[in-house]
Protein backbone atom coordinates (compact mmCIF):
# COMPACT_ATOMS: atom_id res chain seq x y z
CA UNK A 1 0.00 0.00 0.00
CA UNK A 2 1.00 3.60 -1.26
CA UNK A 3 1.43 5.85 1.62
CA UNK A 4 0.38 8.78 -0.69
CA UNK A 5 -2.73 10.98 0.30
CA UNK A 6 -4.39 10.45 -3.54
CA UNK A 7 -3.97 6.42 -3.68
CA UNK A 8 -3.31 5.25 -7.44
CA UNK A 9 -4.58 2.20 -8.27
CA UNK A 10 -2.41 -0.57 -7.87
CA UNK A 11 -1.82 -3.78 -9.12
CA UNK A 12 -4.37 -5.35 -6.49
CA UNK A 13 -7.10 -2.81 -7.44
CA UNK A 14 -6.69 -3.95 -11.06
CA UNK A 15 -7.13 -8.09 -10.02
CA UNK A 16 -10.50 -6.88 -7.86
CA UNK A 17 -11.87 -4.79 -10.88
CA UNK A 18 -10.95 -7.28 -13.27
CA UNK A 19 -12.10 -10.12 -11.07
CA UNK A 20 -15.41 -8.68 -10.20
CA UNK A 21 -16.13 -8.22 -13.96
CA UNK A 22 -15.28 -11.46 -15.02
CA UNK A 23 -17.72 -12.59 -12.52
CA UNK A 24 -20.50 -10.67 -13.43
CA UNK A 25 -20.13 -11.64 -17.11
CA UNK A 26 -20.10 -15.25 -15.55
CA UNK A 27 -22.79 -14.94 -13.43
CA UNK A 28 -25.04 -13.39 -17.03
CA UNK A 29 -23.66 -16.05 -19.06
CA UNK A 30 -25.26 -18.68 -16.49
CA UNK A 31 -28.38 -16.48 -15.24
CA UNK A 32 -29.54 -16.31 -19.07
CA UNK A 33 -29.91 -19.61 -20.15
CA UNK A 34 -31.84 -20.45 -17.10
CA UNK A 35 -34.22 -17.25 -17.83
CA UNK A 36 -34.75 -18.05 -21.41
CA UNK A 37 -35.71 -21.35 -21.13
CA UNK A 38 -39.05 -19.80 -20.10
CA UNK A 39 -39.53 -18.50 -23.42
CA UNK A 40 -41.50 -20.33 -26.09
CA UNK A 41 -39.59 -23.48 -27.50
CA UNK A 42 -38.95 -24.04 -30.70
CA UNK A 43 -41.94 -26.78 -31.24
CA UNK A 44 -43.89 -23.87 -30.33
CA UNK A 45 -42.60 -21.59 -32.62
CA UNK A 46 -43.07 -23.90 -35.23
CA UNK A 47 -46.60 -24.03 -35.66
CA UNK A 48 -46.57 -20.50 -36.62
CA UNK A 49 -48.98 -20.70 -39.39
CA UNK A 50 -52.32 -22.65 -40.28
CA UNK A 51 -54.23 -22.59 -43.28
CA UNK A 52 -58.26 -22.62 -42.63
CA UNK A 53 -60.95 -23.61 -45.50
CA UNK A 54 -63.72 -20.57 -45.46
CA UNK A 55 -65.81 -22.05 -48.26
CA UNK A 56 -68.96 -23.10 -46.13
CA UNK A 57 -69.17 -20.01 -43.80
CA UNK A 58 -72.31 -18.29 -44.87
CA UNK A 59 -72.61 -14.36 -44.63
CA UNK A 60 -73.35 -13.35 -40.88
CA UNK A 61 -71.40 -16.72 -39.94
CA UNK A 62 -68.57 -16.32 -38.30
CA UNK A 63 -66.13 -19.75 -37.26
CA UNK A 64 -63.46 -19.66 -34.81
CA UNK A 65 -60.02 -21.69 -35.06
CA UNK A 66 -57.07 -22.36 -32.93
CA UNK A 67 -53.88 -20.47 -33.90
CA UNK A 68 -50.79 -20.38 -32.00
CA UNK A 69 -53.26 -21.97 -29.19
CA UNK A 70 -55.59 -19.00 -29.59
CA UNK A 71 -59.23 -18.34 -30.78
CA UNK A 72 -59.31 -16.54 -34.10
CA UNK A 73 -62.54 -15.16 -35.77
CA UNK A 74 -62.97 -15.24 -39.42
CA UNK A 75 -66.76 -13.69 -39.64
CA UNK A 76 -68.19 -13.61 -43.00
CA UNK A 77 -69.87 -9.86 -42.21
CA UNK A 78 -73.70 -8.91 -43.49
CA UNK A 79 -73.50 -5.69 -45.89
CA UNK A 80 -75.40 -3.82 -42.82
CA UNK A 81 -72.58 -4.95 -40.97
CA UNK A 82 -69.40 -3.63 -42.60
CA UNK A 83 -71.76 -0.36 -43.11
CA UNK A 84 -71.97 0.89 -39.69
CA UNK A 85 -68.25 -0.48 -39.35
CA UNK A 86 -67.16 1.94 -41.94
CA UNK A 87 -69.72 4.42 -40.97
CA UNK A 88 -67.90 5.23 -37.55
CA UNK A 89 -66.42 8.42 -37.10
CA UNK A 90 -62.72 7.62 -35.74
CA UNK A 91 -62.72 10.29 -33.27
CA UNK A 92 -65.35 8.39 -31.23
CA UNK A 93 -62.94 5.41 -30.89
CA UNK A 94 -61.00 4.91 -27.90
CA UNK A 95 -58.37 2.93 -30.09
CA UNK A 96 -58.48 4.83 -33.87
CA UNK A 97 -58.50 2.36 -36.80
CA UNK A 98 -60.26 2.41 -39.86
CA UNK A 99 -62.05 -0.66 -40.91
CA UNK A 100 -60.42 -0.47 -44.11
CA UNK A 101 -57.35 -1.43 -42.49
CA UNK A 102 -58.72 -3.88 -40.14
CA UNK A 103 -60.48 -5.81 -42.76
CA UNK A 104 -58.39 -5.71 -46.42
CA UNK A 105 -61.41 -7.46 -48.12
CA UNK A 106 -64.57 -6.14 -46.28
CA UNK A 107 -66.72 -9.49 -46.26
CA UNK A 108 -63.75 -11.07 -44.55
CA UNK A 109 -62.66 -9.99 -40.64
CA UNK A 110 -60.32 -11.47 -39.15
CA UNK A 111 -58.51 -11.34 -35.94
CA UNK A 112 -57.76 -12.89 -32.56
CA UNK A 113 -60.60 -13.92 -30.32
CA UNK A 114 -59.02 -12.50 -27.39
CA UNK A 115 -60.31 -9.78 -25.40
CA UNK A 116 -57.04 -7.02 -24.95
CA UNK A 117 -57.95 -6.43 -21.50
CA UNK A 118 -57.36 -9.75 -20.11
CA UNK A 119 -57.37 -12.60 -22.53
CA UNK A 120 -60.77 -13.86 -22.34
CA UNK A 121 -62.65 -15.00 -25.86
CA UNK A 122 -65.50 -12.47 -26.25
CA UNK A 123 -68.96 -13.71 -27.20
CA UNK A 124 -70.58 -13.23 -30.92
CA UNK A 125 -73.40 -11.01 -31.52
CA UNK A 126 -73.73 -10.03 -28.10
CA UNK A 127 -73.52 -6.50 -26.16
CA UNK A 128 -73.95 -2.89 -27.27
CA UNK A 129 -72.51 -2.58 -30.79
CA UNK A 130 -74.54 -5.99 -31.75
CA UNK A 131 -71.00 -7.54 -32.37
CA UNK A 132 -68.47 -8.83 -29.66
CA UNK A 133 -68.97 -8.66 -25.70
CA UNK A 134 -66.52 -10.04 -23.50
CA UNK A 135 -68.06 -11.62 -20.37
CA UNK A 136 -65.32 -11.74 -18.22
CA UNK A 137 -65.02 -8.10 -17.15
CA UNK A 138 -67.76 -6.26 -20.06
CA UNK A 139 -65.78 -4.89 -23.00
CA UNK A 140 -68.38 -3.96 -25.86
CA UNK A 141 -66.37 -4.29 -29.38
CA UNK A 142 -68.37 -3.12 -32.56
CA UNK A 143 -68.72 -4.97 -36.11
CA UNK A 144 -64.71 -4.12 -36.68
CA UNK A 145 -63.64 -5.53 -33.91
CA UNK A 146 -62.45 -2.24 -32.18
CA UNK A 147 -62.99 -1.11 -28.40
CA UNK A 148 -65.99 0.81 -28.01
CA UNK A 149 -67.15 0.60 -23.92
CA UNK A 150 -65.06 -0.96 -21.02
CA UNK A 151 -61.85 -1.81 -19.70
CA UNK A 152 -59.84 -3.20 -22.69
CA UNK A 153 -57.54 -0.75 -23.65
CA UNK A 154 -57.12 -1.67 -27.59
CA UNK A 155 -58.84 -3.35 -30.15
CA UNK A 156 -59.01 -6.60 -30.90
CA UNK A 157 -55.90 -7.59 -32.57
CA UNK A 158 -55.66 -8.50 -36.40
CA UNK A 159 -53.05 -11.27 -37.18
CA UNK A 160 -51.02 -11.47 -40.38
CA UNK A 161 -53.26 -13.63 -42.98
CA UNK A 162 -53.57 -13.80 -46.48
CA UNK A 163 -55.89 -15.34 -49.26
CA UNK A 164 -54.10 -18.47 -50.58
CA UNK A 165 -57.12 -18.62 -53.01
CA UNK A 166 -60.80 -17.22 -52.78
CA UNK A 167 -61.48 -20.70 -50.29
CA UNK A 168 -58.47 -20.43 -48.03
CA UNK A 169 -56.58 -18.42 -45.78
CA UNK A 170 -53.56 -18.53 -44.24
CA UNK A 171 -53.03 -17.45 -40.39
CA UNK A 172 -49.29 -16.66 -39.65
CA UNK B 1 -33.88 -15.94 24.62
CA UNK B 2 -33.99 -17.43 28.10
CA UNK B 3 -31.91 -15.90 30.32
CA UNK B 4 -30.86 -18.56 32.25
CA UNK B 5 -27.72 -20.74 30.49
CA UNK B 6 -29.25 -24.08 29.95
CA UNK B 7 -26.79 -27.03 30.17
CA UNK B 8 -28.31 -30.51 29.44
CA UNK B 9 -28.70 -33.13 31.97
CA UNK B 10 -27.55 -36.23 30.69
CA UNK B 11 -23.60 -36.91 29.44
CA UNK B 12 -24.92 -37.96 25.86
CA UNK B 13 -27.20 -35.11 25.71
CA UNK B 14 -24.35 -32.27 27.43
CA UNK B 15 -21.95 -33.68 24.66
CA UNK B 16 -24.34 -33.43 21.46
CA UNK B 17 -24.95 -29.75 22.63
CA UNK B 18 -21.47 -28.68 22.55
CA UNK B 19 -21.12 -29.60 19.58
CA UNK B 20 -24.57 -28.73 17.81
CA UNK B 21 -26.72 -26.79 20.53
CA UNK B 22 -29.85 -28.35 19.14
CA UNK B 23 -31.11 -29.00 22.71
CA UNK B 24 -30.35 -25.57 23.63
CA UNK B 25 -32.71 -24.54 20.93
CA UNK B 26 -35.45 -27.06 22.08
CA UNK B 27 -35.12 -25.65 25.75
CA UNK B 28 -35.72 -21.96 24.78
CA UNK B 29 -38.68 -23.18 22.74
CA UNK B 30 -40.59 -24.59 25.22
CA UNK B 31 -39.46 -22.58 27.76
CA UNK B 32 -40.39 -19.46 25.85
CA UNK B 33 -41.39 -16.67 28.06
CA UNK B 34 -45.51 -15.54 26.93
CA UNK B 35 -47.60 -13.19 27.70
CA UNK B 36 -50.38 -14.63 30.12
CA UNK B 37 -53.26 -12.38 28.34
CA UNK B 38 -52.74 -14.14 25.14
CA UNK B 39 -56.58 -14.90 23.79
CA UNK B 40 -57.70 -16.94 21.36
CA UNK B 41 -57.05 -15.24 18.16
CA UNK B 42 -53.08 -16.06 19.05
CA UNK B 43 -53.67 -19.51 18.47
CA UNK B 44 -53.74 -18.97 14.37
CA UNK B 45 -50.09 -18.78 14.55
CA UNK B 46 -49.62 -22.98 15.40
CA UNK B 47 -53.21 -23.30 13.29
CA UNK B 48 -51.05 -21.89 10.57
CA UNK B 49 -48.38 -24.02 11.30
CA UNK B 50 -50.31 -26.72 11.08
CA UNK B 51 -51.89 -25.84 7.50
CA UNK B 52 -48.75 -25.83 5.91
CA UNK B 53 -47.53 -28.55 6.96
CA UNK B 54 -50.92 -30.76 5.87
CA UNK B 55 -50.86 -29.09 2.36
CA UNK B 56 -46.86 -30.20 2.15
CA UNK B 57 -47.68 -33.74 3.09
CA UNK B 58 -50.73 -34.27 0.89
CA UNK B 59 -49.29 -32.27 -1.88
CA UNK B 60 -46.13 -34.51 -1.58
CA UNK B 61 -48.78 -37.29 -1.89
CA UNK B 62 -50.62 -36.08 -4.42
CA UNK B 63 -47.68 -35.43 -6.57
CA UNK B 64 -46.84 -38.51 -6.86
CA UNK B 65 -49.93 -39.45 -9.35
CA UNK B 66 -50.55 -36.30 -10.88
CA UNK B 67 -49.51 -35.67 -14.39
CA UNK B 68 -48.59 -32.54 -15.18
CA UNK B 69 -49.03 -32.35 -18.88
CA UNK B 70 -52.39 -30.51 -20.93
CA UNK B 71 -53.53 -33.68 -22.02
CA UNK B 72 -53.37 -35.63 -19.13
CA UNK B 73 -53.90 -33.41 -16.04
CA UNK B 74 -57.21 -33.24 -15.79
CA UNK B 75 -57.86 -36.94 -16.51
CA UNK B 76 -54.85 -37.55 -13.73
CA UNK B 77 -56.81 -35.62 -11.40
CA UNK B 78 -60.08 -37.55 -11.84
CA UNK B 79 -57.91 -40.91 -11.62
CA UNK B 80 -56.62 -39.28 -8.16
CA UNK B 81 -60.38 -39.11 -7.21
CA UNK B 82 -62.04 -42.20 -8.42
CA UNK B 83 -58.63 -45.17 -8.79
CA UNK B 84 -56.46 -43.53 -6.12
CA UNK B 85 -56.70 -45.51 -2.70
CA UNK B 86 -58.18 -42.43 -0.55
CA UNK B 87 -57.27 -39.94 -3.24
CA UNK B 88 -60.67 -38.56 -2.82
CA UNK B 89 -59.56 -37.82 0.66
CA UNK B 90 -56.18 -36.37 0.27
CA UNK B 91 -57.64 -33.97 -2.46
CA UNK B 92 -60.20 -32.73 -1.02
CA UNK B 93 -57.85 -32.05 2.19
CA UNK B 94 -55.35 -30.46 -0.08
CA UNK B 95 -58.28 -28.32 -2.11
CA UNK B 96 -60.22 -27.66 1.02
CA UNK B 97 -56.98 -27.06 3.00
CA UNK B 98 -55.83 -24.34 0.81
CA UNK B 99 -59.57 -22.49 2.00
CA UNK B 100 -58.74 -23.41 5.30
CA UNK B 101 -55.03 -21.88 5.44
CA UNK B 102 -56.37 -18.52 3.72
CA UNK B 103 -59.33 -18.53 6.60
CA UNK B 104 -56.56 -18.95 9.38
CA UNK B 105 -54.10 -16.44 7.61
CA UNK B 106 -57.08 -13.75 7.78
CA UNK B 107 -57.85 -14.18 11.51
CA UNK B 108 -54.31 -13.80 11.83
CA UNK B 109 -53.84 -10.86 9.67
CA UNK B 110 -56.72 -8.86 10.98
CA UNK B 111 -55.31 -9.69 14.86
CA UNK B 112 -52.36 -7.95 13.71
CA UNK B 113 -54.46 -5.49 12.82
CA UNK B 114 -56.71 -5.08 15.88
CA UNK B 115 -53.72 -5.26 18.62
CA UNK B 116 -50.94 -3.06 16.47
CA UNK B 117 -48.80 -6.30 16.46
CA UNK B 118 -47.16 -4.39 13.11
CA UNK B 119 -45.73 -1.73 15.38
CA UNK B 120 -42.66 -1.46 16.26
CA UNK B 121 -40.53 -3.40 17.73
CA UNK B 122 -42.18 -5.66 14.77
CA UNK B 123 -42.07 -4.75 11.72
CA UNK B 124 -39.93 -7.36 10.13
CA UNK B 125 -42.09 -9.93 11.74
CA UNK B 126 -45.02 -8.09 9.87
CA UNK B 127 -43.19 -7.46 6.75
CA UNK B 128 -42.27 -11.31 6.81
CA UNK B 129 -45.38 -12.45 7.38
CA UNK B 130 -46.84 -10.02 4.33
CA UNK B 131 -44.21 -11.97 2.08
CA UNK B 132 -45.36 -15.19 3.29
CA UNK B 133 -49.38 -14.09 2.39
CA UNK B 134 -47.93 -12.99 -1.24
CA UNK B 135 -46.59 -16.29 -1.79
CA UNK B 136 -49.40 -18.12 -0.21
CA UNK B 137 -51.51 -16.29 -2.84
CA UNK B 138 -48.94 -16.90 -5.53
CA UNK B 139 -49.32 -20.64 -4.66
CA UNK B 140 -52.30 -21.45 -4.39
CA UNK B 141 -53.38 -19.52 -7.38
CA UNK B 142 -50.92 -21.64 -9.51
CA UNK B 143 -52.14 -24.82 -7.89
CA UNK B 144 -55.49 -23.89 -8.88
CA UNK B 145 -54.54 -23.92 -12.59
CA UNK B 146 -53.03 -27.89 -11.97
CA UNK B 147 -56.26 -29.35 -12.25
CA UNK B 148 -56.59 -28.15 -15.90
CA UNK B 149 -60.25 -27.19 -15.88
CA UNK B 150 -61.94 -24.32 -17.01
CA UNK B 151 -61.69 -22.15 -14.56
CA UNK B 152 -57.95 -23.24 -14.25
CA UNK B 153 -57.56 -22.26 -17.42
CA UNK B 154 -59.02 -19.34 -17.96
CA UNK B 155 -57.81 -18.04 -14.34
CA UNK B 156 -54.58 -18.50 -15.40
CA UNK B 157 -55.51 -16.74 -18.37
CA UNK B 158 -56.93 -13.65 -16.64
CA UNK B 159 -53.89 -13.65 -14.05
CA UNK B 160 -51.21 -13.83 -16.29
CA UNK B 161 -52.72 -11.44 -18.60
CA UNK B 162 -52.06 -8.70 -15.58
CA UNK B 163 -48.71 -8.85 -17.21
CA UNK B 164 -49.38 -7.20 -20.37
CA UNK B 165 -50.10 -4.04 -18.70
CA UNK B 166 -47.25 -3.33 -18.29
CA UNK B 167 -46.03 -0.57 -21.04
CA UNK B 168 -43.61 -1.73 -24.11
CA UNK B 169 -42.46 -5.08 -22.27
CA UNK B 170 -45.76 -6.51 -21.06
CA UNK B 171 -46.25 -8.72 -24.52
CA UNK B 172 -42.71 -10.16 -23.96
CA UNK B 173 -43.30 -10.49 -20.30
CA UNK B 174 -46.33 -12.52 -20.63
CA UNK B 175 -44.92 -14.86 -23.66
CA UNK B 176 -42.07 -15.76 -20.85
CA UNK B 177 -44.18 -16.52 -18.68
CA UNK B 178 -46.45 -18.61 -21.08
CA UNK B 179 -43.79 -20.22 -22.42
CA UNK B 180 -45.34 -19.63 -25.96
CA UNK B 181 -48.38 -17.74 -26.92
CA UNK B 182 -51.04 -18.46 -24.56
CA UNK B 183 -51.62 -20.30 -21.40
CA UNK B 184 -50.91 -23.48 -22.54
CA UNK B 185 -48.77 -27.42 -21.65
CA UNK B 186 -45.14 -25.22 -20.77
CA UNK B 187 -47.62 -22.90 -18.52
CA UNK B 188 -49.11 -25.84 -16.67
CA UNK B 189 -45.71 -27.55 -15.98
CA UNK B 190 -43.71 -24.22 -14.99
CA UNK B 191 -46.74 -23.70 -12.53
CA UNK B 192 -45.98 -27.67 -11.24
CA UNK B 193 -42.65 -27.29 -10.96
CA UNK B 194 -42.87 -23.87 -8.71
CA UNK B 195 -45.91 -24.79 -7.10
CA UNK B 196 -43.97 -27.56 -5.74
CA UNK B 197 -41.57 -25.02 -4.71
CA UNK B 198 -42.90 -22.56 -3.34
CA UNK B 199 -44.67 -23.78 0.34
CA UNK B 200 -40.40 -24.81 0.99
CA UNK B 201 -40.02 -20.86 0.43
CA UNK B 202 -42.69 -20.51 2.79
CA UNK B 203 -41.59 -22.71 5.36
CA UNK B 204 -38.12 -20.92 5.10
CA UNK B 205 -40.14 -17.82 5.88
CA UNK B 206 -41.52 -19.32 8.45
CA UNK B 207 -39.08 -20.13 10.50
CA UNK B 208 -37.49 -16.23 9.91
CA UNK B 209 -41.26 -15.21 11.09
CA UNK B 210 -41.21 -17.18 14.38
CA UNK B 211 -37.12 -16.24 15.11
CA UNK B 212 -38.38 -12.82 14.36
CA UNK B 213 -41.17 -12.63 16.88
CA UNK B 214 -38.78 -14.81 19.30
CA UNK B 215 -36.81 -11.44 19.61
CA UNK B 216 -38.51 -9.16 20.67
CA UNK B 217 -41.23 -11.90 22.14
CA UNK B 218 -45.12 -11.88 21.45
CA UNK B 219 -47.34 -8.55 21.60
CA UNK B 220 -50.79 -9.36 23.84
CA UNK B 221 -54.03 -8.03 24.11
CA UNK B 222 -53.10 -5.22 25.80
CA UNK B 223 -50.41 -3.96 23.70
CA UNK B 224 -47.81 -3.19 26.27
CA UNK B 225 -44.30 -4.02 26.92
CA UNK B 226 -43.87 -6.35 29.28
CA UNK B 227 -40.32 -7.69 31.20
CA UNK B 228 -39.64 -11.13 30.32
CA UNK B 229 -39.50 -13.49 31.97
CA UNK B 230 -41.91 -12.07 34.81
CA UNK B 231 -45.11 -12.20 36.78
CA UNK B 232 -46.69 -11.53 33.19
CA UNK B 233 -45.80 -14.32 31.30
CA UNK B 234 -45.66 -18.18 31.71
CA UNK B 235 -43.61 -20.29 29.96
CA UNK B 236 -44.44 -21.55 26.10
CA UNK B 237 -44.95 -25.28 27.46
CA UNK B 238 -47.18 -26.78 28.59
CA UNK B 239 -49.26 -23.05 29.15
CA UNK B 240 -49.83 -22.29 25.43
CA UNK B 241 -48.58 -25.64 23.84
CA UNK B 242 -52.30 -27.07 25.66
CA UNK B 243 -53.90 -23.57 24.91
CA UNK B 244 -53.06 -24.05 20.83
CA UNK B 245 -53.53 -27.88 20.54
CA UNK B 246 -57.23 -26.97 22.15
CA UNK B 247 -57.77 -24.06 18.77
CA UNK B 248 -56.65 -26.42 16.75
CA UNK B 249 -58.94 -29.21 17.34
CA UNK B 250 -61.95 -26.57 16.90
CA UNK B 251 -60.16 -25.72 13.78
CA UNK B 252 -60.12 -28.95 13.05
CA UNK B 253 -63.67 -29.45 13.16
CA UNK B 254 -64.61 -26.87 10.89
CA UNK B 255 -61.98 -28.16 8.33
CA UNK B 256 -63.21 -31.73 8.91
CA UNK B 257 -66.68 -30.72 8.15
CA UNK B 258 -66.01 -28.81 4.21
CA UNK B 259 -63.49 -32.25 3.54
CA UNK B 260 -66.42 -34.87 4.14
CA UNK B 261 -69.67 -32.97 4.04
CA UNK B 262 -69.22 -30.19 1.14
CA UNK B 263 -66.04 -30.71 -0.29
CA UNK B 264 -66.66 -28.68 -3.39
CA UNK B 265 -68.48 -25.59 -2.04
CA UNK B 266 -65.81 -23.82 -1.81
CA UNK B 267 -64.86 -24.36 -5.68
CA UNK B 268 -66.27 -23.67 -8.69
CA UNK B 269 -68.39 -26.37 -11.02
CA UNK B 270 -66.84 -25.05 -13.89
CA UNK B 271 -63.40 -26.35 -13.35
CA UNK B 272 -64.79 -30.17 -13.61
CA UNK B 273 -65.19 -29.31 -17.55
CA UNK B 274 -61.87 -29.69 -19.11
CA UNK B 275 -60.19 -26.94 -19.98
CA UNK B 276 -61.30 -25.21 -23.46
CA UNK B 277 -59.56 -22.21 -24.89
CA UNK B 278 -62.13 -21.64 -27.50
CA UNK B 279 -64.71 -21.23 -24.92
CA UNK B 280 -64.23 -18.86 -21.89
CA UNK B 281 -66.87 -19.70 -18.69
CA UNK B 282 -69.21 -17.11 -18.33
CA UNK B 283 -68.67 -15.69 -15.28
CA UNK B 284 -65.11 -15.97 -14.12
CA UNK B 285 -63.95 -15.91 -10.60
CA UNK B 286 -61.14 -16.54 -8.75
CA UNK B 287 -60.84 -18.64 -5.41
CA UNK B 288 -63.08 -16.56 -2.74
CA UNK B 289 -59.64 -15.68 -0.73
CA UNK B 290 -58.55 -13.48 -3.95
CA UNK B 291 -61.97 -12.14 -4.63
CA UNK B 292 -61.08 -8.33 -2.53
CA UNK B 293 -58.29 -7.98 -4.65
CA UNK B 294 -59.92 -8.85 -7.57
CA UNK B 295 -62.73 -6.13 -6.92
CA UNK B 296 -60.05 -3.65 -7.31
CA UNK B 297 -58.69 -5.01 -9.95
CA UNK B 298 -61.75 -4.66 -12.10
CA UNK B 299 -63.43 -1.27 -10.06
CA UNK B 300 -60.51 0.72 -12.41
CA UNK B 301 -61.47 1.41 -15.53
CA UNK B 302 -58.12 1.71 -17.19
CA UNK B 303 -55.96 -2.03 -17.56
CA UNK B 304 -52.42 -0.39 -16.06
CA UNK B 305 -54.15 1.53 -13.29
CA UNK B 306 -56.48 -1.45 -12.46
CA UNK B 307 -53.63 -3.73 -11.67
CA UNK B 308 -51.49 -1.08 -10.02
CA UNK B 309 -54.10 -0.29 -7.84
CA UNK B 310 -54.31 -4.17 -7.03
CA UNK B 311 -50.86 -4.70 -6.52
CA UNK B 312 -50.74 -1.16 -4.64
CA UNK B 313 -53.76 -2.86 -2.65
CA UNK B 314 -51.06 -5.30 -1.03
CA UNK B 315 -48.51 -2.65 -0.72
CA UNK B 316 -49.71 -0.73 1.41
CA UNK B 317 -49.92 -3.63 3.89
CA UNK B 318 -46.50 -3.79 4.14
CA UNK B 319 -45.79 -0.04 4.82
CA UNK B 320 -48.16 -0.29 7.42
CA UNK B 321 -46.25 0.54 10.65
CA UNK B 322 -45.39 3.23 8.70
CA UNK B 323 -48.61 4.62 7.72
CA UNK B 324 -50.25 3.87 11.58
CA UNK B 325 -48.77 6.90 13.19
CA UNK B 326 -50.76 6.05 16.78
CA UNK B 327 -47.80 4.38 19.53
CA UNK B 328 -50.68 2.66 21.08
CA UNK B 329 -50.63 -0.63 19.80
CA UNK B 330 -53.51 -2.38 21.23
CA UNK B 331 -57.53 -1.17 20.15
CA UNK B 332 -58.85 -1.53 23.00
CA UNK B 333 -57.20 1.83 24.11
CA UNK B 334 -58.42 3.54 21.13
CA UNK B 335 -61.77 4.44 21.06
CA UNK B 336 -61.77 5.82 17.45
CA UNK B 337 -59.76 3.95 15.91
CA UNK B 338 -61.94 0.70 16.90
CA UNK B 339 -64.81 2.12 15.11
CA UNK B 340 -62.77 2.34 11.70
CA UNK B 341 -60.68 -0.74 12.25
CA UNK B 342 -64.81 -2.26 11.94
CA UNK B 343 -65.04 -0.67 9.31
CA UNK B 344 -62.21 -1.92 7.36
CA UNK B 345 -63.41 -5.28 7.92
CA UNK B 346 -66.35 -4.61 6.72
CA UNK B 347 -64.94 -2.88 3.55
CA UNK B 348 -62.72 -6.26 2.95
CA UNK B 349 -66.20 -7.64 3.13
CA UNK B 350 -67.85 -5.82 0.95
CA UNK B 351 -64.81 -5.85 -1.36
CA UNK B 352 -64.91 -10.07 -1.45
CA UNK B 353 -68.70 -10.07 -1.69
CA UNK B 354 -68.94 -7.58 -5.28
CA UNK B 355 -65.95 -9.42 -6.33
CA UNK B 356 -67.78 -12.72 -6.78
CA UNK B 357 -70.44 -10.40 -8.56
CA UNK B 358 -70.51 -9.69 -11.95
CA UNK B 359 -68.87 -6.18 -13.09
CA UNK B 360 -71.68 -3.80 -13.72
CA UNK B 361 -74.37 -1.72 -12.42
CA UNK B 362 -74.79 -1.28 -8.59
CA UNK B 363 -72.20 -3.96 -8.00
CA UNK B 364 -69.17 -1.60 -10.28
CA UNK B 365 -70.43 1.18 -8.32
CA UNK B 366 -69.91 -0.06 -4.30
CA UNK B 367 -66.98 -1.77 -5.26
CA UNK B 368 -65.59 1.75 -6.87
CA UNK B 369 -66.80 2.98 -3.28
CA UNK B 370 -65.65 0.32 -1.04
CA UNK B 371 -61.73 0.16 -3.39
CA UNK B 372 -61.53 4.03 -2.74
CA UNK B 373 -62.18 3.97 1.09
CA UNK B 374 -59.52 0.57 1.30
CA UNK B 375 -56.92 3.43 0.58
CA UNK B 376 -58.70 6.11 2.14
CA UNK B 377 -57.97 3.47 5.41
CA UNK B 378 -54.71 3.19 5.13
CA UNK B 379 -53.09 5.92 3.30
CA UNK B 380 -55.53 8.76 5.11
CA UNK B 381 -56.91 7.46 8.32
CA UNK B 382 -54.30 6.15 9.58
CA UNK B 383 -51.59 8.71 9.55
CA UNK B 384 -53.65 11.78 10.24
CA UNK B 385 -55.55 9.39 13.10
CA UNK B 386 -52.59 8.39 15.36
CA UNK B 387 -52.06 12.36 15.97
CA UNK B 388 -55.15 13.47 16.87
CA UNK B 389 -56.70 10.35 18.82
CA UNK B 390 -56.94 10.41 22.36
CA UNK B 391 -56.35 7.12 23.52
CA UNK B 392 -57.59 6.20 27.50
CA UNK B 393 -54.69 5.55 29.70
CA UNK B 394 -52.54 2.26 29.26
CA UNK B 395 -51.75 -0.25 32.41
CA UNK B 396 -48.27 -0.91 33.78
CA UNK B 397 -48.15 -4.12 33.50
CA UNK B 398 -50.82 -7.43 32.55
CA UNK B 399 -51.19 -8.40 36.10
CA UNK B 400 -52.79 -4.91 36.88
CA UNK B 401 -56.07 -4.77 35.57
CA UNK B 402 -56.52 -8.18 36.57
CA UNK B 403 -55.17 -8.25 40.30
CA UNK B 404 -57.64 -4.87 40.63
CA UNK B 405 -60.65 -7.02 40.03
CA UNK B 406 -61.59 -4.18 37.51
CA UNK B 407 -61.07 -3.32 33.97
CA UNK B 408 -60.82 0.14 34.93
CA UNK B 409 -57.35 0.65 35.10
CA UNK B 410 -57.55 4.23 36.67
CA UNK B 411 -59.01 2.94 39.65
CA UNK B 412 -56.91 -0.61 39.75
CA UNK B 413 -53.41 1.97 39.55
CA UNK B 414 -55.16 4.14 42.65
CA UNK B 415 -55.33 1.32 44.54
CA UNK B 416 -52.55 1.69 46.85
CA UNK B 417 -53.45 -1.39 48.93
CA UNK B 418 -52.28 -3.21 45.70
CA UNK B 419 -49.77 -1.18 44.60
CA UNK B 420 -47.59 -2.78 47.55
CA UNK B 421 -48.25 -6.10 45.96
CA UNK B 422 -47.26 -5.45 42.94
Amino acid sequence: MSDSEKKKPNRRDFIVTATTAAGAVGVGAVVWPLVDQMNPDASVKALASTEVDISAVEPGQSITVLWRGKPVFIKRRTKEEIESARAVDLSELKHPEKDEDRAKNPEWLVMLGVCTHLGCVPLNDKGDYGAWFCPCHGSHYDTSGRIRKGPAPTNMEVPKYEFVNSNTIKIG
Amino acid sequence: MSDHEYTPKSKVGKWFNDRLPLLTLANHLTDYPTPKNLNYWWTFGGILTFCLITQIITGIVLGMHYVAHADLAFQSVEHIMRDVNYGWLIRYVHANGASMFFLAVYIHIFRSLYYGSYKSPREVIWIIGMLIYFLMMATAFMGYVLPWGQMSFWGATVITNLFSAIPLVGESITNWLWGGYSVDNPTLTRFFSLHYLFPFLILGLVVLHIWALHVPGNNNPIGIDIKKPSKDTVPFHPYIVIKDAFALLIFLLIFAFFVFFSPNILGHADNYIEANPLVTPAHIVPEWYLLPFYAILRSVPDKLLGVIAMFAAIFVLVILPWLDTSKVRSTVFRPIYKQFYWFLVADVLILGYVGAMPAEGLYLLIARVATAYYFVHFLVILPFLGMKEKTTPLPLSITEPVLGGSTDMAMARNNSDFKEKL
